[in-house]
């Protein structure tokens, strides 16, 4: 509770909400105290008296009654019935939503169909409805405007009752002998009851509105008692001539329901845990680049060199360093496999080229990219969406969530092409067909006017990586994509993968936790923990002898056919979190080998044999291993 | 889809006897006898009893309701007393002038409201994104009656941009010049409360949908910028934002109301609140279940359109 009041706090807007609330109903309690006028004195001889005259701050109305007095008075009054129909409507509504939500069945049904009943009328419609029948007045229009807004509580507490009514303190009560309106009362109740607090503060100020506003049609609050709807009716007429009477109420009316939206939306904002987490912030078009040096120069002359790259993710006032100096680098026609646990950095580290990490909260703050002779980091936006695509794909992980679900996969296809080619959308829609055919569709023509979702995965998935060709680029970089699917269609993917680079001569970035799958794809592979790279080596030598013993660990994950006397091996532990990395080896923790210097400072990564590389003290010795 | 229209169509049934049964009910709360206030205190004794057998009033409840609805269906809303003339003719008459004012209302707040709601995503915590909020707040918390007054102070009686009030002038020609002068303000009041609504909740569409993988796919691809807002992102927001613009033109429907007393907008509105003070009783009932029942018919349009957007909807 008090965590919320601070984070209100923190919310300025709110706050100031909060004050001016404050002001008005304080003003609004005391004005019997306050020494004005009395509000429905006329004097004729004096009316329409402006603004700051003599005995009337605010001026006179059409009857020369004082404005200051009225307004006060009006105020008082327009809160009472604004928040006496919030509350009439959210006991009515919040009891037949629970009882609905609490019995359920056949009661549940009828009562919200009659709720959906009167949820089909447009709103003010209603209400005018119900002052028609019973005839205008201050209260009858305070039942028209709560009776209204019944359906609103009765369906929203509903669901909340639905939810709580199957939980086991309620089957608890219920066994223990309880009856069903003492669990309403004792159970219930108190766990709906924050529910329908907030939801009354954010309603309160239609109410107000809404009161106001069957008052301005003459239907509320009658002559001489004036709300500020009525004040407002009645200063209509002479809205030309003396504007003062109009904007003095309406200015009041604004203020009120301004200060309780801002309260309302601060409220809402306190209790939604997804804007604490800074979830709900939207990823910019290209990754942040905030590096903190010089960009480092490429280390090899490959298509694509990843030199001492580093990603972070800021979030409020921690930092997640998901990847801690990377180097990489991958040739013409070369697969290159990343393998690591989740969590490793391996995808930040892919989507770190093309600057796709989400940004906020990710940020690329060191290293660089080099691309075919140019920096990736930090190049200007429209450069890196030129090469995007065209020089350099991606196939994602989930084929689900990655194709947009509102497109034929034919569409998503020529848009590919299209965004980089200026082609006819015939030309376009035939090489579509060539691509689902390379990627072995079946009846490719009629596969283009699916949707994702009349698709299979594997036949999703496909589709992604026949719009990963579709510019016929240099670099391809598969993050997990076969990790969704089932084994069969993981190796009909793989091999589509394989011929297509055998054919394009592609390079290939293969991100991956399975060893099996980079064993079958991969020319070379990159092993990645805590964000950096702990060994590096061709695929056929570091599976036949890992020098570090997370490999080693890695590769005994992999269950092999018809060995099933080895246990398979769990990795023990988890990986570090990467806000606090250890000093050293980050797997020491989990490493059976650990010694004291593991821990005591960073650790290069060494060559050992040709081409190999790791980054540990004691490096495992070659053994040839019975897999 | 046409199978699909026409379930919805059938589906429209029961809720349109719903909103008949509610506001018979609300109407047989009338306190004292119906005859005479329908006929108001000055009826002569024959006219009364007249009415009574007319409208069953004599009879049940339950009987009462379907000798109503039997006359509905038949196009018989009952005469209005205070205008002497069929309930029907007189909401015809006056309805083609609310649909123009709060079409056109809705239009605007459509298009306002959902630009709003995807700049302010696009740009979300930049200059555009806290301009827009403030503006919305601001648009969401003033009343529309008290924002026309404004209005007709500052534009018409000021700058003299617009004519003050009405919907055509007395004299002179009826074309869709004059008619675009007089529609301008009271279709813009009208417009500004659902606006904001509608721009807020584009917004939080748009960042939900913004977070999605397959809008990164779509910058992996290389698309535009804009067309990764406007085109990808827009059209998965649209399947949440269309069913608020349903509920959003029930807002304007009826809060037409107001404006049309503020400009002496001949409407249905202003019909209703002159009804309802006179208590000209089957007037404002005809009323009311016309306007209602238009509103079914445009929900049911909103389905059809959330359909055509999204293939996933079963048609």
């Amino acid at each position: 509770m008090m965590a919320f009041f601070r984070l209100l706090a923190r919310n300025r807007l709110a706050l100031a909400g909060l004050v001016v609330i404050g002001i008005v109903v304080v003003l609004a309690l005391i004005t019997p105290l306050l020494p004005l006028a009395d509000p429905d004195v006329t004097d004729t001889p004096n009316r329409f008296q402006p603004m700051f005259s003599a005995g009337a701050l605010l001026g006179t109305d059409h009857l020369g009654r004082d404005l200051l007095s009225r307004l006060m008075w009006g105020t008082r009054l327009s809160l009472a019935m604004g928040f006496a129909a919030a509350v009439i409507a959210a006991v009515l509504g919040s009891a037949i939503g629970i009882i609905a939500g609490f019995y359920g069945g056949r009661t549940d049904n009828v009562i919200m169909r009659g709720v959906d009943m009167l949820m089909a009328f447009p709103y003010i419609l209603l209400a005018l409805a119900i002052v028609a029948a019973l005839g205008p007045g201050l209260m009858n229009a305070l039942i028209a405007v709560a009776a209204v807004n019944v359906p609103f509580f009765a369906r929203n507490i509903r669901g909340i009752t639905v939810g709580i009514a199957h939980k086991e303190f309620v089957d608890a009560a219920r066994l223990a002998g309880m009856r069903n309106r003492e669990i309403i009362l004792a159970e219930v109740l108190p766990n709906v009851l924050p529910v329908i607090v907030i939801a009354m503060s954010t309603t309160v100020g239609w109410m107000i509105l809404e009161t106001a506003g069957l008052s301005f049609l003459g239907l509320g609050s009658q002559p001489p008692q004036a709300d500020l709807g009525s004040m407002l009716g009645e200063a209509r007429s002479a809205l030309i001539t003396n504007p003062h009477t109009s904007i003095v109420p309406g200015a009041m009316i604004l203020v009120i329901v301004m200060g309780i939206n801002l309260l309302g939306d601060g409220v809402r904002d306190a209790l939604d845990p997804r804007l604490k987490s800074g979830a709900l912030s939207r990823p910019m078009p290209a990754t942040t680049v905030d590096r903190d040096g010089p960009a480092p120069a490429a280390r090899t002359d490959s298509l694509l060199d990843i030199a001492d790259l580093r990603t972070e993710f800021r979030v409020r006032n921690r930092v997640y360093k998901a990847v801690g100096g990377v180097d990489l680098h991958v040739e013409k026609g070369e697969c290159l496999g990343i393998i690591g646990e989740s969590g490793s950095g391996k995808s930040v580290t892919a989507l770190s080229v093309m600057g796709l990490v989400a940004s906020p909260p990710g940020v690329i703050t060191g290293g660089a990219v080099h691309f075919d002779g140019q920096d990736l980091v930090g190049a200007r936006y429209e450069v890196l969406r030129s090469l995007r695509g065209r020089r350099v794909a991606y196939i994602f992980q989930d084929p689900q969530a990655t194709l947009h679900p509102l497109y034929k996969a034919g569409d998503q296809l020529i848009e590919a092409i299209r965004t980089h080619e200026d082609v006819s959308r015939e030309a376009a829609h035939r090489r579509a067909i060539s691509l689902l055919k390379s990627v072995r569709i079946p009846n490719a023509e009629s596969r283009m006017e699916s949707y994702p979702y009349e698709m299979s995965g594997g036949m999703r998935q496909r589709v992604g990586i026949a719009m990963a060709l579709a510019n016929d680029p240099d670099v391809i970089i598969a993050d997990e994509p076969t990790t969704a699917l089932d084994v069969t269609v993981q190796a009909q993917i793989l091999s589509v993968l394989s011929d297509l680079r055998r054919e394009r001569g592609l390079a290939i970035i293969f991100i991956t936790h399975d060893f099996g799958v980079v064993g079958q794809l991969c020319d070379r592979v990159a092993v990645m923990y805590a964000g950096r790279i702990v060994e590096e080596g061709p695929t056929a030598a570091v599976l036949r002898s890992p020098q570090h013993p997370y490999t080693s660990r890695l590769i005994d994950c992999v269950p092999t056919l018809g060995g099933g006397q080895r246990r398979l091996a769990a990795i023990p532990g988890l990986p570090p979190v990467v806000d606090r990395l250890p000093h050293g080896c980050a797997f020491a923790d989990r490493c059976d080998k650990a010694q004291a210097e593991c821990r005591a400072g960073s650790i290069a990564l060494a060559p050992t044999e040709p081409a190999r590389k790791v980054r540990c003290l004691f490096p495992e010795v070659a053994k040839e291993r019975s897999a | 889809m046409t199978g699909y229209i026409l379930k919805r169509l059938v589906s429209a049934i029961p809720v349109l006897l719903g909103i008949s049964v509610i506001v018979f009910l609300i109407m047989a709360m009338i306190p004292g006898d119906p005859a005479t206030a329908i006929l108001g205190s000055y009826a002569t004794p024959e006219n009364v009893e007249k009415l009574n057998r007319d409208l069953g009033l004599d009879q049940g409840l339950v009987a009462r309701y379907f000798i109503w609805l039997g006359n509905m269906l038949q196009g018989d809303f009952g005469r209005s007393f205070a205008l002497n003339r069929p309930v029907l003719d007189e909401v015809l008459d006056r309805f083609g002038a609310t649909l123009i004012l709060a079409g056109t209302s809705f239009v605007l707040c459509s298009l306002l409201g959902i630009a709003a709601g995807v700049i302010s995503a696009a740009r979300q915590y930049g200059v555009a994104d806290k301009a827009i909020t403030f503006v919305v707040l601001l648009g969401i918390s003033i009343p529309s009656f008290f924002l026309g007054m404004m209005m007709i102070l500052v534009f018409a009686v000021q700058l003299r941009w617009f004519p003050v009030s009405g919907m055509w002038p007395i004299y002179g020609d009826r074309n869709l010049g004059v008619l675009l002068e007089h529609l301008a303000m009271p279709a813009f009041a009208l417009s500004v409360v659902a606006t904001g609504v509608i721009a807020r909740l584009a917004r939080s569409a748009m960042l939900e949908v913004l977070r999605q993988d397959f809008i990164r796919t779509a910058r992996a691809k290389g698309v535009r910028e804009r067309q990764v807002i406007w085109r990808h992102a827009l059209r998965a927001a649209m399947v949440s934002i269309i069913p608020i613009l349903g509920i959003q033109a029930g807002f304007v429907l009826s809060g037409a109301v107001y404006i049309e007393m503020v400009f002496q907008w001949p409407g249905v509105g202003r019909m209703l609140v002159d009804a309802i003070l006179k208590r000209d009783i089957l007037l404002v009932q005809g009323g009311v279940v016309f306007i209602a029942a238009c509103y079914v018919i445009f929900n049911i349009m909103v389905d059809v359109a959330q359909a055509l957007l999204d293939p996933r909807i079963k048609t």
